[in-house]
């Protein structure tokens, strides 16, 4: 399959190990973080700012940062291979493919970014 | 007219499977003419097949609401006044329900997640086991989606 160099390690075994790897390091990271917010109904900034201000938590944020755009380029991959292709959007699907991968990898990309200013711009 | 040429199509086929001919080019065609349904609005989709494609658009969705969810925790980290306006925000009913339906996806393919990976475990991997795992992820799903709206409102 031509289309598999535009998944994320160019080796569906690999992605496949990628995607439950990461999918488990997000799901620790946001019941962590939910169960917290549970916990902490009447929380204040100076509470909020001290958490993510401490070194583990920044480093949790940004494994869960990066395993986030590892999963978000799996999955989007594997959806807009299967749904983009000549049988189900016509003749333009390879381009409307490459368009729509190219879209999302901006957007991962953008999420990164952000979420490292976010972590320790402040 | 149309159930006569079918049907004509089929025996010819039938006998083509029953009594193959190697060398005949007409065996070739038998492959081209198989029939292939595109139109998935006439297909029936079972309870575990629901589940399944609602996990790819939950992750489509949420992959798009993370914006959200990194928009208000860059303002509730900017200042004292961010994680105020954030407060303020979250007071109002359309940026609830904003954060709920991202709350809701994520929950949902977060569940709907955990069962996929204890399939690859091989666990509930059976038809019977598929449908009862299929039923278990709604009703916590659901469940969960429910308690995220208590908890917000």
């Amino acid at each position: 399959m031509v289309s598999s160099v535009t998944g994320l390690s160019r080796n569906g075994v690999a992605d496949w190990l990628v995607q439950r790897v990461s999918a488990v390091v997000l799901g620790v990271y946001f019941i962590g973080l939910l169960g917290y917010l549970l916990m902490n109904a009447d929380l204040d900034y100076a509470q909020w700012q001290a958490l993510f201000s401490t070194t583990w938590m920044r480093l949790a944020s940004l494994l869960a940062l990066i395993s986030l755009c590892a999963h978000a380029w799996v999955g989007m991959w594997t959806v807009s291979t299967d749904y983009l292709t000549e049988a189900m959007v016509g003749k333009n699907a390879n381009v409307l493919r490459f368009l729509f991968q190219a879209a999302y990898i901006l957007l991962i990309f953008i999420y990164l970014i952000w979420g490292i200013q976010i972590l320790w711009g402040n | 007219m149309l159930c006569k040429q079918a049907e004509r199509q089929f025996e010819r086929r039938s006998l083509l499977i029953t009594h193959p001919t190697p060398g005949i080019s007409e065996i070739k065609s038998v492959k081209d003419n198989r029939p292939i349904n595109l139109d998935f609005t006439t297909l029936r989709l079972p309870l575990p097949a629901i589940t399944s494609i609602l996990h790819r658009i939950s992750g489509v969705f949420i992959f798009a609401g993370i914006a959200v969810l990194l928009w208000l925790l860059a303002e509730s980290l900017a200042s004292e006044q961010g994680f105020i306006n954030v407060q303020q925000w979250l007071d109002t009913f359309w940026v609830k329900l904003l954060v709920w339906s991202v709350l809701a996806g994520l929950l949902y393919h977060l569940i709907a997640g955990i069962r996929h990976l204890l399939m690859d475990m091989d666990i509930g991997e059976t038809l019977e086991g598929g449908r009862m795992g299929a039923k278990l992820v709604v009703i916590f799903s659901v469940l969960a989606i429910v308690l995220a709206g208590v908890w917000l409102w």
